[in-house]
């Protein structure tokens, strides 16, 4: 069977088997792995997982849908992901978001036709103090009104 | 604000490693004191220390660690629940950047009390960048023997593990959060039994918020009764770190001495009042799951049993402001269509009736609401309170309940005038 999973990642998730009774643990941990090295995962993925850990394919389809974070289908080069909870909308999410749309030619849940950039609407990302806020793949960018999205946006060659 | 604070001097940049913490903050000199004690002394200081629970709750944490049954000849396992996600809340977060070695000794010493070697802390998924802090900090503890097989050199073994999670709301309820550490999807279990019993891969468990167990070297070091006495309120210890956000001035965390000041003094003296001097509309006392109180409900004293007192609570401790400029309506719209996102549906009641509260309220806001839809809401509410496997569905309910009820006349002016009466 061919690899998807680089070796350097199953010898650290390997290593981490030892601080859970039960392999089914590795699960969260894998997919994750599984996700930063791609982007996104795969079916042949999950398979391979599923064999690695020693779980029902489908079960492993099972979890990985439950979670947001896990993106079943490809995505862009960019994620944005821009809370509209209570604590950011009271801050003006609702317009930012609109503008958004609006500047990336794209409504929320939708992927840009070159791949560039995926939009997404989130729920509270624990930065309500720092209200508006949205996650880049895995940084936070926060206090946003429109000027600090069109540098981000410019940031990013969009 | 002069009074002695725990945390907040230490929110900056550089407070985050082991130098810091063994200079500046007495680190690590707590767990060998708690190690002398023994088990039973520790939990009975924290009972005396009037530690509630800070992840929602409320529960007295001496009194849950009593629950672990010593006898068991299973291992016995210590959680953090570091998946702060109930809409307002951003407190924990501030402690796993700055304090990460406060949240090692803290887990260091419940683990002893319990008699757990496995500890795992579970951050959301959406903390990488806290993920990444507390590998850093748990790195340089096992490296300086504070973690491992014979912790501080003395006879006790523990592992603490992060895990992350991956963006489910539902995964900070303590069986959900379990279920996800399993690897399992992260569905609430039926109680009981309770983790206690039967946690973590069926073994005894103590799951712990973030704050819960930052509390405790301080408890050992200076003694229960010490942190009790920080409380200006009965049955409340310590201090409470206060996520504000929404319409003030000066949003972010505080601490306050527990039941030391009304919301109005948190608004007005703590936090700068109102965004643009406007009037104060509402105030959501501890989190979006928290019945909402109307701008003359606020001269009450900030702490559990108060807010309990006036039909609402303190939850997570995420006080969110609301002023004039925003629409009631679209506000429980809002929330209400966060709950019937996150429902993990092993309820009906739950998974149904979010989903009808969300449209109900979706219709009233965009003004195609009937006159027997306030009815409807509340009868809804009605049907999931107190049905349900966990807290998400009353988490649901609660607030819709309560601004039908206080704020009725703005659903009326929706209705009546097929709009919402501040759309232009
Ligand atoms: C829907 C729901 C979400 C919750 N989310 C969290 C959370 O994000 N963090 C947390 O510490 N507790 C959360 N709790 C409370 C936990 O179930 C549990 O009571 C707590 O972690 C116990 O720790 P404590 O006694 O130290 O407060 C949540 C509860 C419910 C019902
Ligand atoms: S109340 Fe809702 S979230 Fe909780 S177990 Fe039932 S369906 Fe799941």
């Amino acid at each position: 069977m061919s690899k998807l999973l680089d070796q350097s990642v199953r010898d650290e998730l390997e290593a981490l088997a030892s601080r859970y009774p039960k392999r089914a643990a590795l699960l969260l941990p894998a997919l994750h792995a599984a996700q930063k090295q791609s982007g996104w995962l795969s079916p042949e993925v999950l398979d391979e997982i599923a064999e690695w850990i020693g779980l029902h394919p489908a079960v492993v389809r099972q979890v990985a849908s439950f979670y947001t974070m896990y993106y079943l289908k490809p995505v862009g080069t960019h994620v944005l992901r821009l809370c509209t909870n209570v604590s950011c909308s009271l801050r003006g999410a609702d317009r930012l978001i609109a503008f958004c749309e609006k500047r990336l030619g794209i409504r929320r849940g939708e992927t840009s036709l070159d791949g560039k950039v995926t939009l997404m609407e989130e729920e509270c990302l624990g930065a309500c103090g720092t209200a508006p806020a949205l996650m880049l793949g895995d940084r936070y960018v926060e206090s946003l009104d429109e000027a600090v999205l069109e540098k981000l946006f410019v940031e990013l060659g969009l | 604000m002069s009074e002695e604070t725990l945390y907040i001097q230490h929110f900056h940049a550089g407070a985050a490693s082991l130098a810091y913490y063994q200079e500046k903050m007495q680190g690590y000199q707590a767990f060998p004191k708690a190690f002398a004690m023994g088990q039973a002394k520790v939990i009975d200081e924290v009972k005396v220390s009037a530690l509630r629970g800070r992840g929602g709750a409320g529960f007295p944490t001496g009194m849950k660690w009593g629950f672990i049954p010593q006898a068991s000849p299973k291992p016995k396992v210590l959680v953090c629940n570091a998946d702060e996600s109930e809409p307002g809340t951003f407190k924990d977060r501030e402690l796993l950047r700055y304090t990460p070695h406060l949240l090692i000794e803290g887990m260091l010493i419940g683990a002893y009390a319990i008699g757990a070697r496995s500890c795992y802390i579970y951050v959301r998924g959406e903390y990488v960048a806290e993920a990444r802090i507390l590998e850093q900090a748990l790195k340089e503890a096992y490296a300086a023997g504070l973690l491992g097989e014979k912790v501080c050199g003395l006879d006790f073994a523990c592992d603490i593990t992060v895990h992350r999670g991956a963006g489910a709301y539902i995964c900070g309820e303590e069986t959900a959060l379990l279920n996800s550490l399993e690897g399992k999807r992260g569905e609430p279990r039926v109680k009981p039994p309770f983790p206690a019993q039967s946690g973590a891969f069926g073994c005894p468990t103590i799951v712990n918020n973030v704050e819960t167990l930052t509390a405790v070297p301080f408890i050992i070091s200076r003694g229960g009764a010490w942190f009790a006495s920080l409380g200006r309120i009965e049955k409340s210890g310590g201090t409470r770190l206060i996520s504000v956000s929404g319409d003030v001035k000066k949003p972010g965390v505080i601490e306050i001495h527990a039941g030391s000041m009304t919301i109005r003094q948190i608004i007005f003296d703590a936090c700068g009042g109102i965004l643009g001097d406007r009037p104060l509309k509402a105030v959501i006392p501890g989190g979006s799951s928290a019945p909402v109180l109307t701008a003359d409900e606020i001269d009450v004293i900030y702490d559990i049993e108060p807010l309990a007192k006036i039909g609402t609570m303190m939850g997570s401790a995420a006080l969110i402001v609301v002023s004039d400029a925003h629409c009631m309506v679209k506000l429980i719209a809002r929330i209400t269509k966060f709950y019937a996102h996150e429902s993990c549906g092993q309820c009906t009641p739950c998974r149904e009736g979010c989903r009808w509260m969300e449209d109900v309220l979706e219709r009233i806001e965009h003004g195609h609401g009937r006159v027997q839809d306030l009815g409807l809401l509340t009868d809804i509410a009605d049907q999931i309170q107190g049905k349900t496997l966990c807290a998400l569905g009353d988490a649901a309910a609660g607030p819709v309940m309560s601004f039908v009820k206080k704020f009725r006349a703005d659903f009326e002016a929706h209705i009546r005038g097929g709009k919402c009466p501040n759309a232009s």
